[in-house]
């Protein structure tokens, strides 16, 4: 019962990365590329969560806390570049 | 007892991943980038806290790990929405004529 709804949930992940990716590549600005890689970054750390609890290893999820720390500073960097001025 | 916490995690791990979803669907249907930015951070911020809630009922030993990845998602992700409006507002991405009221391009053109 419980494995069944975890794969259902990884399901909706994966479509959602999916539909995120989607406007990754067609995106028509940079800005709409970042926003889409914002989300993307959210989607795979509830997908590393995802695979812990499958896995029944706590130690990924120093893994997604590693993984957010990192991309929120990617995407102000890139916000600031856009931006024009550090 | 044990199998009702169970039950209760895997349905929130379902309707956090439903958000998430509906996230993505929102990225991909939304007409600018204002819009876009609307739909992906605030229905993925729930969505991501929604699964969180769903792992704590599963593993209960992983509480504290996993409201700290909450919290820093909690802080972090208006931040980093906010700052990418300014951007995309600075950089002078484009409006789509559905969106109507700019208040910021107002008070700047009030006064120079």
């Amino acid at each position: 019962m419980v494995d069944w709804l975890i794969h259902l949930a990884a399901l909706f992940a994966g479509v959602a990365f999916l539909l995120a990716l989607t406007r990754f590549i067609k995106g028509p600005s940079a800005a709409d590329r970042v926003v889409a890689f914002d989300v993307l970054t959210i989607i795979s750390i509830t997908g590393i969560v995802l695979a812990a609890l499958t896995e029944g290893r706590g130690i990924y999820l120093d893994v997604a806390l590693v993984y957010a720390l990192l991309s929120f500073l990617g995407v102000i960097v890139v916000a600031r570049y856009l931006e024009g001025g550090f | 007892m044990t199998m009702l916490l169970d039950i209760i995690g895997g349905l929130l791990l379902v309707a956090g991943t439903a958000f998430l979803l509906f996230g993505g669907l929102g990225l991909v249907r939304m007409p600018d980038v204002f819009n876009r930015i609307q739909a992906g951070t605030k229905a993925t911020t729930l969505g991501t806290l929604l699964t969180l809630a769903g792992a704590t009922c599963l593993q209960p030993a992983w509480g504290v790990k996993l409201l700290l990845i909450g919290l820093f998602l909690l802080f972090t992700n208006p931040l980093s929405s906010q700052v990418l409006a300014r951007a995309a507002h600075r950089s002078g991405a484009g409006k789509s004529e559905k969106t109507s009221i700019d208040r910021l391009e107002e008070d700047q053109r009030k006064k120079p």
